[in-house]
């Protein structure tokens, strides 16, 4: 399918006047001059349909289980951006969906649960472990060893067994041709620094794959630091973890001693998976990416930064990689050109950032 | 530990031919509601790698038919390949299954258990491709565990339509015996299982009796008797021919 023409170009088709692609590259001007360092621009995947970078993916899986002949998809979510991305393009291919979703996740995201039923999708409570995404993957891929005659499992990131990295990586992938472009249009060169937020890695390896071969654009991924990593209470799988295996793939996994896996923690639900895509362990371990992470509390910090200076709402998982530029660009040269990946819209956070925000206004 | 201990003897009395005790994980993904719980409640007690080679170890000489251990990848590559293979032949165990490491991949695990003399039990699906098939029957060892349908452990569904058809594909590349195993919850499907195989695997339905009669060891010796005789007299009204 990827070396056929008349698949890429319904997959083209369907993300230009479905989901609105090609995304803008928005120049975050205020951002820039409030840094007073480094150029920033944004690319802006929150534009997309459904609220994030989740839709190239699904939309794409979606073609391959059409052309599988499964009439039957289903899918795993944290936040629940794939969730309802996934239960999407099942609602435009008139396939049947059904999503899990720990159900603490369920609580935190209780709006995206709405959308996705709204959609057409079931959505069914995981409360096995520790009830958040790697237990809804779990049960997703029971589901799917159960039903595998007529269904396709849509994973959600670069994450499980062959070929899913790679393949999420191809549908992600045209963030970044669409970044190479913009950029070389706007401003004649290619850019100095890339900066995606890591969870499971889709987002990230999306904007850096057309990339990897350009030794002068630094790569850097931003994990989720969550309460602190020396409190134990993080999603930060390359900095604080080492090398496992979970749902079929070898990579970094947050563990104990015996080799259980361990909760993930972050304020947001997107980043909170204790895996982590095996491409980035690898382009860590070459020493390609650089990978740091942001706290609760610096994600937050850059969430309403850039609320205010650019009139841009950004989801929590994004808001990582805006701390991370917040955190670096001043020390930068002007003439340096930063692209961070705006990975997804905020609307769904407001129950997550209210509680912060009110207590916040209140000790001022 | 304790139950699990006492119960070993009880299985090989009741006519186990062979016992498989579980290494409990945090992400289960080839079992169901049952062994789950069980595993979790395990982990919760403290159950570690390293504590069930122990009791392992501490079965060595109360049973005399084998002994083979179940668990997840992780784990074992944490305690490291070579250590488990030593420490896992010094308690006796016999054989290995480790469901999410197919026979292609793990760098070597299955040679270093045979180094150590045990056995890597492999297994196979009914949506197994004949090269699969082909490739897991010449590296099969022990016997070859064939799961009776397309699913996890215990969850009540039933064995697959053409076990029939299945077994004969499977056979035609294994020279190793065929256990059947997943959903056998009772004699009845024990016996249709055993029709066409040479073996039957029963996890869950034990696993609930040791969940229900735990407090209660006499009681729960006497439910275990009871149920695998019951399965011993299925299999053997079936046996299959020749």
């Amino acid at each position: 399918m990827k070396a056929d023409p008349a698949f890429q170009a319904e997959l083209t088709q369907l993300l230009r006047r479905y989901s609105g692609r090609p995304t803008p590259l928005t120049f975050a001007e205020r951002l820039t001059a409030h840094l007073g360092g480094a150029k920033i621009y944004l690319k802006r995947e929150d534009l997309n349909h459904t609220g994030a970078h989740k839709i190239n993916n699904a939309l794409g899986q979606a073609l391959v289980a059409r052309r599988l002949g499964k009439r039957r998809i289903i899918a795993e979510t944290g936040a629940g951006q794939h969730g309802v991305a996934a239960a999407t393009a099942a609602a435009r291919f008139g396939l049947e969906c059904r999503v899990f979703m720990g159900v603490e996740d369920m609580r935190r995201q209780a709006l995206n649960v709405d959308r996705m039923r709204i959609l057409g999708a079931s959505v069914v409570p995981v409360t096995s472990g520790s009830r958040t995404l790697k237990d809804a993957t779990n049960e997703a891929i029971r589901d799917w060893v159960a039903n595998v005659e007529d269904t396709h499992y849509i994973i959600g990131s670069v994450v499980g067994p062959h070929p899913y990295p790679a393949l999420v990586r191809d549908f992600q992938r045209v963030i970044g041709d669409e970044v190479r472009r913009q950029v070389l249009e706007e401003e004649g060169r290619l850019p100095d620094v890339l900066v995606a937020c890591v969870g499971g890695g889709s987002n990230a390896i999306g904007l850096f794959a057309p990339f990897i071969g350009d030794k002068s654009v630094r790569l850097v991924g931003v994990e989720a630091a969550g309460k602190g990593i020396e409190t134990g209470s993080h999603a930060a799988t390359l900095t604080g973890g080492r090398t496992g295996i979970l749902h079929g793939c070898r990579s970094y996994l947050l563990q104990d001693a015996d080799g259980q896996v361990t909760e993930a923690y972050s304020i947001s639900a997107g980043l909170d998976y204790p895996g982590v895509g095996p491409e980035h362990s690898f382009l860590m371990e070459t020493g390609r990416a650089e990978y740091t992470s942001a706290t609760d509390t610096e994600a937050l910090e850059a969430f309403a930064l850039l609320s205010r200076l650019e009139g841009i709402i950004p989801a929590l998982e994004s808001s990582h990689a805006l701390a991370e530029v917040i955190r670096s660009a001043p020390g930068l040269p002007k003439e340096t050109l930063v692209v961070a990946n705006l990975s997804g819209r905020g609307d769904k956070d407001m129950d997550s950032v209210r509680d912060y925000f009110t207590k916040g206004a209140e000790a001022r | 530990m304790k139950t699990t201990r006492a119960i070993c003897p009880v299985l090989e009395e009741s006519g186990a031919d062979l016992i498989e005790l579980g290494i409990p994980f945090s992400d289960p993904q080839a079992d169901g509601p049952a062994i789950q719980a069980s595993g979790q409640r395990s982990l919760k007690a403290g159950t570690t790698l390293a504590s069930v080679l122990e009791l392992a170890g501490s079965l060595k000489g109360r049973l005399t038919v084998p002994l083979v251990l179940m668990g997840y990848v992780n784990p074992i590559l944490q305690y490291g390949w070579e250590r488990f293979a030593r420490d896992a032949a010094e308690a006796g165990v016999s054989g290995v299954i480790v469901p999410d490491l197919p026979f292609d991949e793990g760098e070597g695990f299955y040679e270093t258990l045979e180094r150590e003399g045990m056995e890597g039990i492999l297994m196979v699906a009914p949506n197994s491709s004949e090269e699969r098939l082909k490739e897991a029957g010449r590296r099969a060892r022990g016997f070859a565990y064939c799961v009776s349908l397309l699913g996890t452990t215990g969850t009540g569904k039933d064995l697959y339509g053409d076990m029939d058809s299945y077994l004969g594909r499977v056979r035609r590349h294994f020279t190793v015996p065929l256990a059947v195993g997943f959903g056998i919850d009772g004699p009845e499907r024990a016996g249709r299982a055993a029709a066409h195989a040479d073996g039957i695997v029963v996890g869950s339905a034990i696993v609930r009796l040791m969940e229900k009669y735990g407090g209660d060891e006499k009681r729960l010796s006497d439910e275990v008797r009871r149920f695998v005789g019951s399965l011993k007299t299925a299999i053997r009204a079936q046996a299959p021919q020749g």
